[in-house]
């Protein structure tokens, strides 16, 4: 094992562990640490200690948002547009920081965010990779495919206009309580993204985005559907994505 | 994006109630402003506000006398789980801009120049902030064990 020339300081142990070390000097804390015991359990106790954070604090990620904080509530102002476009935002706006912790079992029963958005993570990965046959019926025929997604799940399934990827069409699956409908989409460039919908117990909750894998998923629900869109590890892109569902569906169904 | 603030706002005031108001207040100075039109990070932003609410917070409760509870027995519903007192109470012990930027950078997953940002300070005052942060919990954590023992 070669130990680094220079040597590790303080501040590089704390970026190692919040990931903000640049990847060649990682592998030199790395070394380090394998010759440094002292050091590596300050950086194994600082990791524990996060868990011990999140163990505490993410079942507040999980509770009903109180009356008092919704949206509706707290402003009727009269310069609506500014409210609306606020709103919007903080709405669709992903709840950060949770990230990962899907994947790590954190919680014993799986809430209704971890089973959506594990299924539609299957189904994505399951059907993006198919060349000949990714959907059921194709994206030319979009009225036909609505109309059937619609009555076999028994709400009002809209494909949404994307800007700047195709719909490639649809699909039929069985979701965690029923029927769940399942559209396809594709950029210029071939990268997919999948719109996932079922019903849901839940109202309406917040957007949340977790990663597994080389694929990311944003699920949120709303008037009793969940839905999760799924696409590659470009978080940012994903959320652009999400975002264009999120408001067309807020419209058609407002 | 609101689940995640109360979540931050609920390690930083402890109290439920306490951290849903602040949770209120950054909402509505949220939406009164325009400021968000001007471009920038909504969510950086938010955070900043709840931050600055509970250091005007904790601002004024200390000019009034204190009566403050020795132990942590309010509405810590989902904290039975020792592990989780522990850390509750570790929390409890930093000083207001050391617990911030831990909870921001270890709970909240933000990148250093996003806490230099929300606390409007250099990135080495973050950083250092948090080094003191982790060692203070690290010893809270660390001595409490003992002294429960010592109880017995």
């Amino acid at each position: 094992m070669t130990t680094p020339k220079i040597p590790v300081t303080e501040d590089e142990l704390h970026a190692y562990v919040d990931n903000e070390l640049p990847a060649e000097r990682s592998s030199d804390v790395e070394a380090w640490l394998a010759t440094h015991p002292d050091d590596a359990a300050r950086v194994q106790s600082w990791r524990t200690m996060a868990e011990a954070l999140h163990a505490r604090y993410d079942s507040v990620l999980d509770e009903a948002v109180p009356k008092r904080l919704e949206l509706e509530r707290l402003e009727r102002q009269p310069r609506r547009w500014i409210y609306a476009a606020v709103a919007a935002t903080l709405l669709a706006f992903v709840a950060g920081g949770g990230v990962g912790w899907i994947a790590r079992g954190a919680t014993a029963a799986p809430s209704a965010f971890q089973s959506f958005t594990l299924d539609a993570l299957d189904a994505h990965r399951l059907y993006v990779v198919e060349v000949r046959h990714p959907v059921e019926v194709p994206g030319s025929e979009r009225a036909h495919l609505q109309q059937w997604l619609t009555k076999r799940c028994g709400w009002d399934v809209r494909a949404p206009d994307l800007a700047g990827l195709k719909l490639v069409g649809g699909r039929l699956l069985p979701g965690p309580s029923g029927p769940a409908s399942f559209l396809m989409y594709e950029s210029a460039s071939g990268e997919r993204f999948t719109v996932y919908t079922a019903k849901a117990e839940t109202e309406a909750t917040q957007m949340r985005y977790s990663a597994q894998g080389g694929d990311g998923a944003l699920y949120w629900a709303d008037r009793g559907v969940a839905y999760v869109v799924s696409g590659g590890s470009d978080r940012g892109r994903l959320t652009q994505v999400a975002q264009a569902v999120y408001d067309q569906m807020e419209k058609s169904g407002g | 994006m609101i689940p995640a603030l109360r979540r931050y706002a609920r390690a930083l005031a402890r109290d439920a109630d306490i951290a849903d108001d602040l949770v209120q207040d950054t909402l509505v100075r949220a939406l009164r402003s325009e400021r968000l039109f001007l471009g920038g990070d909504l969510r950086s932003w938010l955070y900043t506000i709840l931050t600055n609410l509970n250091k005007n917070r904790r601002r004024s409760l200390a000019r009034r006398p204190q009566f403050m509870p020795l132990l942590d027995n309010n509405a810590d519903a989902s904290g039975t789980e020792a592990e989780g007192r522990d850390i509750a109470r570790a929390l409890s012990t930093l000083v207001e801009e050391q617990r911030s930027v831990l909870l921001l950078v270890m709970l909240e997953g933000m990148s250093y120049r996003e806490v230099a940002d929300i606390q409007g300070v250099p990135i080495g005052t973050v950083m250092s902030r948090l080094a003191r942060a982790r060692a203070h919990v690290k010893a809270a954590l660390d001595g409490e064990r003992p002294a429960l023992r010592r109880v017995k």
